[in-house]
């Protein structure tokens, strides 16, 4: 085997729970984002613009989609004789069998993989953020600092800091304190989840951390390396960064590529995104449409009027429907004179004609407040809208629903109508 | 499958005007997202032809480029594969492809080394679906020496720049001419064979043993009373890239709905070399009707009745009204286009007016823009 000097692991295991229905059938990563690719394509396609090109990818939940997605890596170049992409699930082994646990406990369990390429530094990426990075110039800093760690950092709003892993570091970047969602941050930067281990140092400390539960890398290998002394250094980045983990930045996310100028811009030759994309043929615009201020996914078809809207590849639009506001994704239909408005409607999902979606007053969802409270109606994938009902905000549906389901022709803003699921 | 395919993607055409300054009639673009030869490439694959030869001379950089992968077309890697030939310098020939038939007989080591039982010779201007086997099946039921695929004459075309055939009740060819000023007969050659592959070998290498280079004139039409030629009709859409009102009118069918549906919406697809671009987007003050947009396009204002390939750029209050936009073409603010195709990477500079007046009006040399080195054309 040909020696590496940094290859990837890529966490792709997660539920992202916070996303509702969008992810009762695909795990995060797999989520359809901007009209054509799912959020996994952003770290992949870094990977290879980055220059690296072999690429674990630890899957665990709901790895159908995201294993056909991949596939052997061809849409991003990593289709390769040495290294390219290797999905990596859980397996079974001699003495034990157990789930990944934890972040940590995820890359533990596949050392052999890691050895296999003998590199000498490993990058430890996520799958649920939208960014552009080069790691390769983290790579060069991680070098110049000699760092053990170096932990990619974004500088975020003070009051937001709470949410995140919160680095303290020094004039020379190097970290002095690291603290997991403090209550009160005494810093603004906010760990991206981008780790860069010198090989030594990470497999040491797997190895010292491997009966630790639910081994996490914030909770657990970044404070037993911090206590040892080794060197940590954090690399600050500057330009766009999301994590796309709740639905509401989500869905700002998706409508942040539709600005004029988009601060994320997916038109830029250079640092391109790819993805595994199989319909190519272009959309049609009917002479009854009208599409302004929206980006549209090849082989839609548009009869009716779209607006501010994120419309993914196939999405048929038929003649009098209106969507405003909306993230349609991959092989969606609209039926006639249909009006959805601030909505998420997940692949292959049939809206009836003249379906109402996302109107009325806004109302607490009875099913997780915590999860639908920003005003949007979710629909997850594969589910039937029958027609001319009318459904709230807040709300969440998934699966076949029929006009049984909607007591009057509608369901309340807050209410939900869940009847698929993986259990069916 | 039992047959190997040949692609003859030699050609360019004065009637195409400079529309082939750069790039063989093959590599035009065509509908929004393809080129020509990906709609009998995707024929071939589609029939399960794994083995496919193209046979390029004329401006081939363009169509090498397209060609760079197998994979696109899914034909086999191990088995069979993708293979483009363009005429070489050999010990005992220097000569450029002097006819189709030559062109053939140039690379015919390639024919002698390969072990399928028929050769489906295909021309690479073609906008078709077919189904080969069913080619290959009339071909065997009718103990044919040669098949040739006959289409009815395309509306409004030319009869004088095809092949005439007239068949007999069995389907036999009975009569062919090769761009007859008056003809009897609206059936044209397609310019599709099917022949067994030894025969084909022998009939070449008799062809250039003679001087003779051509596949229609010194095969077909010298052979066809020797011969079995029988005419296979096809079914179905058909269009012939040869000049700029056919491919013109080509692009603008696929506004129609049966067209889109034929080859957007009906298995098998057609494939394409896949190029990763951001999907379509429209700022505010588009108006986009009747029209097809491609990946990577960005648009500003009003389109209608067009058809704009990848990456084109519409900028503020244009109009760009019953156009061919090829890839990348860069159209300014205040901008009147109208009648048109654009030729690919131009640029429109704003406030400028561009109408086809009697026709349709090629816009192509002005690159006053710097332009991304994204080798495509």
């Amino acid at each position: 085997m040909i020696r590496k000097e940094m290859i990837a692991m890529l966490l792709a295991g997660g539920q992202g729970s916070r996303l509702g229905v969008l992810t009762s059938d695909v795990a995060k990563p797999a989520v359809s984002f901007g009209g054509k690719y799912r959020i996994i394509d952003f770290p992949l396609s870094n990977c290879i613009n980055s220059g690296i090109d072999t690429v674990g990818v630890l899957t665990q939940y709901q790895p159908l989609v995201l294993n056909s997605h991949i596939g052997i890596g061809i849409p991003w170049d990593l289709d390769r004789n040495n290294g390219g992409v290797t999905v990596l699930p859980p397996y079974e082994k001699s003495d034990t069998s157990e789930w990944y646990s934890g972040t940590a406990n995820a890359i533990f369990q596949n050392l052999k993989y890691m050895e296999s390429y003998n590199p000498e530094y490993v990058l430890i990426l996520s799958g649920d953020h939208i960014y552009k990075m080069d790691y390769e110039a983290m790579l060069d800093f991680h070098k110049a600092k000699g760092a053990d760690v170096t932990i990619a950092v974004i500088p975020v709003p003070i009051e937001e800091a709470s949410r995140f892993g919160v680095v303290i570091a020094d004039d020379e970047k190097r970290i002095s304190e690291f603290e997991e969602k403090p209550p009160q941050p005494r810093s603004n930067l906010a760990s991206m989840g981008i780790y860069i281990f010198s090989w030594k140092a990470l497999r040491e400390s797997l190895v010292a951390l491997k009966d630790q539960s639910n081994c996490d890398f914030g909770k657990h290998v970044l404070p037993y390396l911090h206590e040892k002394g080794s060197p940590m250094y954090a690399y600050e980045f500057n330009s766009y960064w999301k994590d796309v983990g709740t639905l509401g930045s989500y869905w700002e996310a998706n409508m942040e590529l539709i600005d004029l100028i988009p601060e994320f811009n997916l038109y830029e030759e250079f640092w391109k995104i790819y993805t595994n994309q199989n319909i190519i043929e272009p959309q049609f615009v009917a002479s009854t449409a009208v599409v302004e201020k929206a980006i549209v996914g090849a082989g839609a078809q548009i009869y009716g009027e779209v607006y501010n809207s994120v419309l993914g590849a196939g999405v048929v639009v038929e003649e009098g429907a209106i969507i405003r506001d909306s993230i349609i994704m991959e092989g969606v239909t609209i039926g006639k004179n249909c009006i959805v408005d601030k909505s998420i409607i997940a692949e292959n999902t049939v809206i009836g004609e003249g379906a109402k979606i996302g109107q009325g007053e806004e109302a607490e969802s009875k099913l997780n407040a915590s999860i639908y409270s920003f005003g949007l109606a979710v629909i997850g994938e594969n589910s039937t809208i029958p027609a001319n009902v009318t459904i709230g905000k807040n709300t969440a549906i998934k699966g076949e629903t029929s006009d049984a389901d909607y007591p009057d022709g509608q369901l309340a803003s807050g209410g939900y109508i869940i009847k698929a699921g993986d259990r069916l | 499958m039992k047959a190997l395919g040949i692609i003859l993607a030699g050609g360019n055409s004065s009637r195409m005007q400079n529309l082939t300054d750069k790039r063989a009639i093959a590599a035009m673009p065509i509908g929004g997202s393809y080129r020509c030869i990906d709609f009998v490439l995707s024929n071939m694959t589609n029939s399960h032809i794994q083995t496919v030869a193209v046979l390029s001379q004329y401006n081939a950089r363009s169509l090498n480029e397209h060609l760079n992968s197998s994979k696109w077309w899914n034909f086999g890697r191990k088995q069979g594969g993708l293979f483009l030939f363009t005429p070489t310098v050999t010990t005992n020939n220097s000569w450029w492809y002097r006819g189709t038939a030559d062109a053939i007989w140039q690379n015919i080591d390639f024919l002698k080394k390969r072990h399928e039982p028929y050769v489906i010779i295909a021309s690479g201007d073609g906008v078709y679906k077919l189904d080969f086997n069913k080619v290959l099946d009339y071909h065997i039921a009718k103990q044919a020496d040669i098949t040739v695929v006959c289409a009815k004459l395309p509306e409004g075309d030319d009869i004088n720049r095809y092949g005439v055939v007239s068949m007999d009740r069995d389907g036999r060819i009975t009569e062919f001419e090769e761009k007859p000023m008056v003809a009897n007969s609206d059936l044209v050659s397609a310019g599709v064979y099917v022949i067994r592959r030894r025969a084909l070998i022998d009939l070449l290498e008799e062809c250039n043993r003679e001087g003779r280079y051509n596949f229609v004139t010194d095969i077909l039409i010298r052979y066809k009373s020797m011969k079995k030629i029988y005419g296979y009709k096809m079914e179905g859409y058909w269009a012939n890239i040869a000049d700029v009102d056919s491919y013109f009118k080509a692009n603008m069918d696929f506004l129609r709905k049966d067209v889109r549906d034929n080859f957007f919406h009906t298995e098998p697809g057609v494939f394409s070399k896949t190029h990763d671009l951001p999907p379509a987007k429209y700022n505010t003050g588009s108006k986009v009707t009747n029209s097809l947009i491609s990946g990577g396009c960005i648009i500003n204002s009003t389109v209608e009745n067009s058809v704009l390939f990848k990456k084109a750029f519409v900028g503020n209050n244009s109009v760009v009204k019953n156009c061919v936009i090829l890839n990348g073409a860069y159209i300014g603010d205040n901008v009147h286009v109208e009648n048109c195709i654009v030729e690919s990477h131009e640029t429109l500079l704003s406030g400028s007016t561009y109408i086809g007046e009697n026709g349709i009006r090629i816009v192509t040399g002005n690159k006053n823009r710097y332009d991304m080195p994204i080798g495509e054309v």
